[in-house]
């Protein structure tokens, strides 16, 4: 039963040990016809292997991707196990392209309302007392409603999570003197979008952050490299990469990401929703998903949950379609604003089956069906869409996305 | 762009005063008072007070600042001097956007900008933007996609004319420009909401 990945990766292994099979002048190949028990766990003991390196590789047989399209990239949830996106498999967004830029050069302006308009270079920003936190990011596009050949990747793999490591936005806003009349401020990328959104000042002075630091490393280029903002819980795009510039106003700046996009035309045929920043509650199954096959028996149901409002304070797995629901297991610790793993272990008896996870957070709000989310907002909405999806298995074991879930 | 320009500090336009109320915000003691964010322990714990401050950066100079400040505001802060026509809109339109929005502003490789469907069918400047200063800022500082930040105030101008009159908001002899601009009333204005989403048992 492998996922696809682990299948590219043994068609690839292959090739690997080939090539290390004409090197060894086929002495050994008749092993990589016939695998014999305990024979690779000698074979490797046989020979040194390579010695240290600057940086390592993933193995040859591991070979995650992201599935990048003309705007975007996505994180490839069913191949990961953990809470931690590795950084080159971060999910990336951008509206013009990722500029390349001189860290040497870099400076953030922070000016307007503020007593002291002042330019900090990177330096000036790791010097602040720092501080680290771990939460997802996710872009608020994140639903694609797919056919029944669709990857975890492909439903939602527009978010990730990261340990970030910076600078509290409200350390920089006490330097810089922050005028108590402030009650936004505009974020700017230095990117070709020249990308632009209004924060309310609440959000600078509860959990905004500088950041510098992706993993503990810095930032990847695709996620603002040297320098971005960071609102945990919020909307991807309003944590604004290739930061250049904030300044302090009375009002929104109402710029083209907060009025033409990232906003939702409702139910009522005449109303737009804006502002709309948190993310709720959302979770999704990433193992068994597509295009696994699996055999009846054991199965640990695993995937990932999150909220923009907090902390996931349950999961519900259910196996037949969403008839009953059985409380998962979630993996400790369960930070705020952050993904979580959750586990449901299955005993799959060979008919057909329908798998699907529904999250709930402490605010108390549950994760709605498609039809209840089509029914308060109308069938209009682009962003903030985080139904209840499913993985149907059929009788001979095959998972395909439920595709029918999402229909109407 | 705040606070900085002189020519159209402190001018007050019914807009930018609606966008506030629209928003249901109570600005009390200055902060705007929203229920966004859900209050999250302290992330820095420090042993030591912080100091009143660090000295760290250098001084931004009103040079340095007028050079990144390109953001226009509803009520016209921040649009530089100059004006341009319907007709400079649709010379330059030819030259550097049809390519990828089309002749007429819709049908291109690009989103439409054209379209008055007031159900919304495709979104557009004409029956989704709430503010006619958002073309100004979003031209200025992103488009031609190819080459953003190339266009002249005039030529800015002079698109947001052609796109505005394209839609019928305004008329095929007005002209665009710091003072006009802001003055459009954009026939999506009243539609925007605040988000009324809280968290909670109710799905919104
Ligand atoms: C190379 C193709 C290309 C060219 C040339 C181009 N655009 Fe665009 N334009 C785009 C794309 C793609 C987007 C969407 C960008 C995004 O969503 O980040 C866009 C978006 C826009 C928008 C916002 C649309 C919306 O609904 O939010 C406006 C306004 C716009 N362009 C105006 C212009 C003008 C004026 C010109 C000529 C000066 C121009 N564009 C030239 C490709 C182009």
């Amino acid at each position: 039963m492998m996922s696809r990945s682990d299948r590219r990766t043994t068609s690839r292994g292959r090739l690997t040990r080939r090539a290390l099979l004409a090197g060894a002048a086929g002495a050994i190949g008749a092993a990589a016809v016939a695998p014999v028990s305990g024979q690779q766990a000698i074979e490797t003991t046989r020979r040194p292997g390579r010695g240290p390196s600057e940086i390592d590789q993933r193995s040859p047989f591991v070979t995650p991707r992201r599935a990048p399209s003309a705007t975007s990239s996505r994180t490839p949830l069913q191949d990961l196990r953990g809470t931690i996106t590795p950084a080159d498999l971060h999910f990336e967004r951008h509206h013009g392209g990722v500029p390349e830029i001189d860290p040497t050069r870099y400076e953030l302006l922070i000016h307007g309302l503020v007593q002291r308009p002042t330019l900090f270079g990177l330096a000036d920003l790791k010097r602040f007392p720092s501080t680290s936190r771990i939460c997802f990011l996710e872009c608020s596009g994140n639903l694609r409603r797919g056919g029944p050949d669709t990857l975890p990747q492909m439903v939602c793999g527009l978010t990730s999570q990261t340990e970030w490591t910076g600078v509290m936005l409200s350390t920089l806003l006490d330097e810089v003197g922050a005028g108590s009349d402030a009650t936004w401020f505009l974020a700017e990328g230095q990117d070709a979008a020249v990308m632009t959104r209004s924060i309310p000042m609440e959000k600078a002075f509860d959990d905004a952050m500088v950041v510098y630091a992706q993993n503990g490393d810095a930032l990847m280029p695709g996620n603002g490299y040297p320098v971005r903002l960071l609102l945990p819980g919020w909307e991807g795009n309003s944590s604004v990469k290739w930061l250049r510039r904030i300044e302090l106003a009375d009002r929104p700046f109402m710029t083209r990401e907060e009025t033409s996009k990232y906003t939702d035309p409702l139910g009522d045929g005449s109303t737009v929703r804006q502002f709309s920043f948190v993310m709720d509650a959302r979770s999704i199954i990433t193992d068994p998903a597509y295009p696994r096959v699996i055999e009846p028996g054991w199965h640990e149901i695993r995937g990932l949950a999150w909220s923009g409002r907090g902390r996931i304070t349950r999961v519900d797995v259910s196996t037949d379609g969403g008839a009953s629901w059985h409380a998962a297991d979630l993996q400790a610790p369960v930070l705020p604003k952050a993904h979580v793993r959750f586990r449901y272990l299955w005993h799959w008896t060979g008919g057909p089956g329908e798998i699907m996870s529904r999250a709930t957070d402490e605010t108390g709000y549950v994760q709605p069906t498609w039809d209840a989310l089509r029914e308060v907002r109308g069938p209009r909405t682009r962003y903030h869409q985080n139904p209840i999806t499913s993985w149907t298995v059929g009788s001979d074991g095959r998972v395909l996305f439920g595709a029918e879930r999402l229909r109407s | 762009m705040i606070g900085t320009d002189a020519r159209v500090l402190g001018r007050v336009v019914p807009a930018a005063t609606l966008a506030i109320t629209m928003l249901g915000l109570s600005i009390t003691g200055g902060r705007v008072s929203v229920t966004y964010a859900q209050a999250t322990p302290p992330q820095r714990a420090s042993s030591t007070a912080l100091p009143d401050t660090f000295g760290f950066g250098r001084p931004a100079t009103p040079d340095a600042i007028a050079k990144l400040d390109i953001d226009v505001m509803p009520d016209g802060t921040g649009l530089p001097p100059g004006s341009g026509t319907v007709a400079d809109g649709a010379q330059t339109w030819g030259r550097f956007c049809r390519g990828c929005h089309g002749p007429e502003g819709e049908g291109g490789s690009a989103a439409p900008l054209v379209g008055h469907d007031p159900s919304g069918r495709p979104l557009t400047v004409g029956n989704h933007w709430p503010y006619a200063t958002t073309l100004y800022d979003y031209i200025n500082r992103a488009m031609p996609r190819t080459a953003p930040g190339t266009l002249t105030p005039d030529q800015v101008y002079g698109l947001a004319a052609w796109i505005l009159a394209k839609n019928e908001i305004i008329a095929d002899d007005a002209v665009m420009n710091a003072e006009t601009l802001p003055a459009v009333v954009m026939p999506a204005l009243g539609r925007f909401v605040p988000d009324d989403r809280r968290g909670g048992p109710e799905v919104r």
